[in-house]
């Protein structure tokens, strides 16, 4: 939660509010990929794709 | 007040404690762990700055690490996006390890800290500082100015490849900057990689090299790679590089304008290379010449700070102090992103805390560099003697007699003393010394001991009262940061035997009566040794002097080819066991090869990684 509150700041600061999609997007994306290296999540990777 | 400053996860981490504005210890953590350019988390190196400070951890009032990872990614994204689709196969490198650790580096940082050091509240303790600002705060603060101009140069921080500030007592400030991808730290990158060497390692062999070639593609860099302006500032042509999208620092249409792939690591360099890195080089002074001339004009300030990778280039340093634009220069000595701790840690006191900085009394606050861990006599003869080490304890003076005896006679010597270096120079507390004189002296250093390219040159360490009548300028350099050029009436004209030589083969000729530290141009990274900041070598100095006449010690790192250097008694036994060095002189234990029971270590070459 203080990541998120620290990164709102550093966009409202820097204003690049353009950012935002692309970090949501990049947290979705990205995350499933960082967790799917031999983890518990990938059989839901393989369903949803 | 303590602050703790902290680089870490690019290269060179390092860690640096400040106590009341002065450096009580610094520390890069590849010493420790025996990892060249170690990147890890630097919990060795912050173990030690606080013992050295004999702190307890919650003495520590600031941790400041030196730069901003949010803006990083911020950067990252933005060339991606701006780039693609070209750019997805270093994207898909780059991000996993973003998103993983170094996007959260707050919590990463907290984690390890309480990890090593106990429970603490680090969180409301830490503080991130701006990486081009940690290398000016590392440039001016220690620097002997109450007030200067500050240029830092290197690859890239967050989005800055080129800053000029101005600092004014406590006071710091960065007026201008260029920004990636336009970066003359990685245009000098581009070129290390094209001609085989490691990128962030081997510029130093480019500019190494340099010497033995001619500027002839200077005019097609100029023409075709960077724009350089009037006011300093410059654009590089960024259709001949890959570094903003692809995994290496060059492609095809660099390939092509120069006529061939880049070089293999551990391929012959042929005289195209040597013409490359000549013109690299000069294209490299002139753009550092027009940033400083430029800065002066600007500022009307007549002293300079320097700091970032591109300070540590000691031909283009020497090209700004023979320019006279400032009429004082100094570099900070860890110039690189291990002195980024020491940087970040003074913007921590300074600019953070808004503590007052004294007023400057004419000498710099960086104690030599002698920022590093040291071995008392007792642990060193306890070490030695648990190593299997065979060793003679002589007095003082009998050391500094028996070692000059020794380089006299032609004796490779491992000297080992007192606090070790901050910074990439062995400056005489981790050095290898030899006599200069002799001609074979380089060759037998570079293939027999250091294990390294035949082309490399070695520094000389002079006493500082004979530099100027060995040296054209003799101007001070304690640092080993800036080049000399040796003076008219101590070189040799070249005789018949260098008839029809060219290129490295010219090291065979006698030019110099210090051929060992004379490169073909006449230049040397002088080192020149006060007695007020490290009596001991300044003594041995004195002492080879009386024995030969001559005030100068070839200098070189203790260690070998991509070895970091030796940090412990035993690290630098072990280096003695491994290569054809003759002799070890750890405080007043006097370590000959030929005494030693200890079977050589033949293998010790293969242990590390090539740089």
């Amino acid at each position: 939660m203080a990541f998120l509150f620290e990164l709102w700041r550093f966009l409202k600061v820097r204003k690049k509010f353009w950012l935002l999609p692309v970090f949501v997007m990049l947290g979705l994306f990205g995350g499933l990929m960082v967790l799917a290296h031999g983890s518990a999540i990938a059989p839901f990777i393989y369903t949803l794709f | 007040m303590f602050v703790l400053g902290i680089s870490a996860f690019y290269h060179d981490s390092a860690a640096a404690l400040v106590r009341d504005g002065i450096v009580v210890a610094a520390a890069q953590e590849e010493r420790f762990t025996r990892v060249k350019h170690d990147p890890g988390f630097p919990e060795n190196a912050i173990a030690y700055c606080l013992a050295e400070a004999e702190v307890a951890l919650d003495a520590v009032d600031l941790v400041v690490f030196y730069d901003k990872p949010f803006l990083k990614f911020e950067r990252l994204l933005e060339t991606y996006i701006a780039f693609a689709p070209r750019g997805f196969a270093s994207f898909r490198h780059a991000m996993p390890l973003w998103l993983r650790e170094k996007l959260f580096l707050k919590d990463f940082l907290c984690k390890r800290l309480t990890d090593a050091f106990g429970a603490f509240d680090w969180k409301s303790k830490l503080l991130f500082s701006e990486h081009h600002l940690s290398h000016a705060a590392s440039a001016f603060y220690p620097s002997p100015f109450d007030e200067a101009a500050v240029l830092t140069m290197d690859g890239v921080g967050e989005w800055c490849t080129t800053s000029a500030a101005v600092g004014c007592g406590a006071d710091l400030k960065i007026e201008k900057e260029i920004h990636f991808p336009h970066s003359l730290g990685l245009l000098y990158s581009a070129f290390t990689y094209y001609l085989g060497f490691k990128v962030n390692s081997g510029e130093y062999k480019v500019m190494g090299l340099a010497p033995y070639g001619r500027p002839k593609y200077a005019d097609v860099i100029l023409d075709n790679l960077i724009d350089l302006k009037a006011d300093g500032s410059f654009r590089l042509n960024l259709q001949y590089f890959e570094y903003c999208t692809g995994l290496t620092m060059t492609g095809r249409k660099f390939d092509a304008l120069f006529g061939g792939p880049p070089r293999r690591p551990g391929e012959p360099l042929d005289q195209r290379h040597m013409d490359l890195a000549a013109s690299i080089q000069v294209v490299t002074e002139e753009a550092v010449l027009r940033l400083t001339r430029a800065l002066a004009k600007d500022t009307g300030l007549s002293n300079l700070c320097l700091a970032g990778g591109v300070a540590l280039n000691c031909v283009a340093n020497g090209r700004v102090r023979r320019d006279g634009a400032f009429k004082s220069l100094w570099i900070q000595p860890a110039a690189g992103d291990a002195g980024g701790a020491l940087g970040a840690a003074f913007a921590g006191y300074h600019l953070y805390s808004g503590q007052a900085r004294p007023p400057r009394t004419g000498s710099d606050d960086m104690a030599g560099a002698y920022l590093g861990p040291e071995f008392s006599q007792d642990e060193i003869e306890r070490r030695l003697a648990a190593a299997g080490a065979v060793f003679q304890v002589l007095s003082v003076e009998e050391t500094v007699k028996e070692t000059a005896r020794s380089l006299s006679q032609g004796m490779a010597v491992g000297w080992f003393q007192g606090r070790m270096e901050f910074g990439p120079r062995a400056l005489g507390a981790r050095s290898i010394l030899a006599d200069p004189r002799p001609r074979d002296t380089q060759r037998k250093l570079n293939l027999k001991v250091k294990y390294r390219e035949s082309f490399r040159p070695f520094a000389p360490s002079i006493l500082a009262e004979r530099a100027e009548e060995w040296f054209e300028s003799g101007a001070a350099s304690p640092y080993m940061l800036v080049v000399d050029w040796l003076r008219g009436d101590r070189r040799h004209s070249p005789g018949p035997e260098s008839d029809g030589l060219k290129g490295i083969e010219l090291l065979n000729c006698t030019r110099s009566d210090i051929p060992a530290v004379t490169h073909l141009d006449y230049s040397a990274r002088l080192h020149t040794v006060q007695g007020e900041v490290n009596p001991l070598f300044h003594a041995l100095l004195s002492e080879f002097e009386r024995l030969t006449g001559c005030p100068t010690l070839v200098n070189t790192s203790f260690n070998i080819r991509g070895e970091p250097i030796v940090c412990t008694p035993e690290d630098a036994f072990r280096c003695l066991m491994g290569t054809e060095l003759d002799l070890l002189v750890i405080g007043n234990c006097y370590v000959l090869k030929t005494e030693q029971t200890v079977a050589p270590n033949t293998d010790y070459r293969n242990s590390f990684e090539l740089d």
